[in-house]
């Protein structure tokens, strides 16, 4: 591990698209909570997988297929480390977190939601922890209730116990939530649905890049993240599950990988993990991740988010000297991590959005797949800064002069 | 003026403004200055589908000539919307129908908007299209 304060600039010139410019000026890439950019490590280890050892997985006999299937499940066992999982069985490889949510609504839906069941959310959730749920609600003639926010976009917990009741089949929510950024209170959470027997899915999209996340001390049953999040490739992502959860659950996929044998009366699934890997995974996406979480631990956890909790409060008391600007969701940088969500005066977010981006700012507007949210602050949507462990102050610094040639424009 | 000659009148304003910033300015007075549409019109059958922002576009045929009304939620996109009614307005549903519309590229227009947006521009000249096609075949029915 490098050491506790840590050398931003030397990060920043592992990373080569940060040296691009955008309309002219040098880009100030804001929209990590979207998706983080790539360091040199993954490209390569992406890079040399293909140039070196690329041959499909599992099934073959020879050499190379043999050190493909080697690198690609020791991706699982780091994943399993980084989690601190009980078993690397416990790691599904999918598309994404919101396939991995997917998974767990079908399957889980499919063996256990039975007419007049519920699923408890929270309305924070991004699109991709609602609608998976109301589909298999629909299709079950279940429903789905929704843990109420607060103005300061903290759950409002005081109901839950009342919430949860008899018909409540599984929670699902998110750690850290992508529209406002407020770490929600897991634990309490957990224990409280766990005190009723009834299990959680955590999406810990936007978590994982930030916190150190331990499933085990969280004690989550489902926790789902995506690697192009955390530094890694598009299109791999990872669903973790408690054996004993995920065994219960019918497979997902039908096809090659996911069968001990096949007849045309009668097939029999694998076992964990790959009951839930139909088909030729994405052999390079995993080296990819793999090389990702490499290059996160090398940093720590806990120094990336000194360093972001320091950019992030640089940043929350620079804009706030702006007049009209106002958060939407947890004032305390404390209580966040990653997401400043905002508005100034009357401004339209996208209008802002336009202004910043002519400036080679790159945030993101609108609703941030969290329509419910903007509903619940009777607003449009917002500007959302996200931040990963490459941004400094010095682009606060320009964010803020960014929107306060906007406020010119637009005031 | 004829949709011709506001067209090039745009042109010859972005032509002369080099601030990108200033460019925008301009933009967003054209839309300040285009009369309030009324409350009554912003209903959900006038809205512009394919804008991100929210658009709503109305049209009147009076003697011959179409007239539209719109609105929009953002400034940057109700300018863009303005310089649309400022050309197409007050003229007949043939000469809207025969025109061309190059100030969009000549402006560079799509630049102002990032493409999730631009795709709105495409969507309102279709929607004052068929404004005119409908205006047209209305006058032409015996």
């Amino acid at each position: 591990m490098r050491g506790s304060g840590l050398d931003v600039g030397k990060i920043r010139r592992e990373f080569p698209i940060l040296d691009r410019k955008v309309h002219g000026y040098p880009l100030v890439y804001l929209d990590n909570a979207a998706t983080t950019q790539k360091p040199v490590a993954v490209l390569n280890a992406m890079d040399d997988y293909y140039r070196h050892i690329n041959s499909n997985v599992h099934r073959g006999v020879h050499y190379l297929s043999q050190q493909a299937t080697d690198a690609c499940e020791a991706v699982r066992e780091q994943v399993a480390s980084f989690l601190h999982a009980r078993h690397s069985h416990e790691i599904i490889f999918t598309r994404g977190t919101t396939e991995s949510i997917n998974l767990v609504a079908a399957c889980f839906g499919k063996r256990f939601l039975q007419p007049g069941d519920s699923i408890l959310l929270s309305g924070m959730e991004h699109h991709s922890n609602i609608v998976p749920w109301q589909m298999i609600a629909e299709d079950k003639h279940a429903r789905v209730k929704v843990i109420p926010i607060n103005e300061s976009g903290e759950l409002v917990l005081d109901d839950l116990e009342k919430m949860l009741d008899s018909g409540v089949r599984l929670v699902a929510f998110n750690y850290v939530s992508n529209a406002l950024g407020s770490i929600n209170p897991v634990k309490a959470i957990v224990a409280a649905a766990h005190r009723r027997g009834i299990p959680v899915l955590l999406d810990a999209a936007q978590a994982v890049q930030h916190l150190d996340v331990d499933v085990q001390d969280l004690d989550a049953d489902f926790l789902a993240f995506s690697s192009h999040k955390i530094y890694g490739p598009t299109g791999i992502g990872v669903l973790y599950g408690k054996e004993e959860w995920l065994n219960q659950l019918p497979p997902y996929q039908g096809g090659g990988e996911m069968i001990k044998t096949v007849t045309f009366e009668k097939t029999t699934y694998n076992d964990l993990p790959f009951k839930f890997e139909a088909g030729t995974p994405d052999m390079a996406g995993m080296i990819g991740l793999g090389a990702a979480i490499r290059w996160v631990q090398d940093l720590g956890l806990q120094n990336i988010h000194d360093t972001e909790f320091g950019v992030m409060s640089y940043a929350l008391d620079r804009l706030r000297e702006i007049e009209g600007f106002r958060v939407v969701g947890p004032t305390d940088a404390r209580h966040r991590a990653g997401v400043i969500s905002f508005l100034v005066g009357d401004i339209h977010p996208f209008d802002l959005g336009e202004i910043l981006d002519q400036q080679g700012i790159a945030v993101r507007t609108g609703h941030h797949c969290a329509q419910p949210i903007m509903d619940r602050y009777c607003i449009p949507g917002t500007v959302r800064a996200s931040l990963a462990v490459y941004n400094t102050t010095a682009e606060m610094d320009r964010l803020a002069a960014g929107i306060e040639k906007a406020i010119t424009i637009l005031g | 003026m004829t949709i011709n000659e506001q067209q090039d009148e745009y042109i010859a304003s972005f032509e002369f403004i080099e601030d990108r910033f200033e460019r925008y300015e301009y933009i967003i007075d054209i839309g300040k200055k285009l009369p309030p549409m009324d409350e009554k019109f912003k209903t959900p059958g006038n809205v512009i589908k394919g804008c991100q922002s929210t658009v709503w576009l109305h049209a009147e045929y009076v003697n011959g000539l179409i007239y539209f009304f719109a609105d929009s939620n953002t400034q940057i996109v109700k300018g863009v919307v303005a310089m649309f009614v400022n050309i197409y307005s007050g003229h007949t549903p043939g000469d809207i129908l025969n025109s061309e519309m190059y100030f969009v590229e000549k402006v560079g227009l799509q630049n102002f908007l990032t493409s999730n947006r631009s795709n709105g521009i495409v969507a309102m000249l279709k929607q004052i299209k068929l404004y005119a096609f409908a205006y047209q075949a209305k006058s032409l029915q015996p």
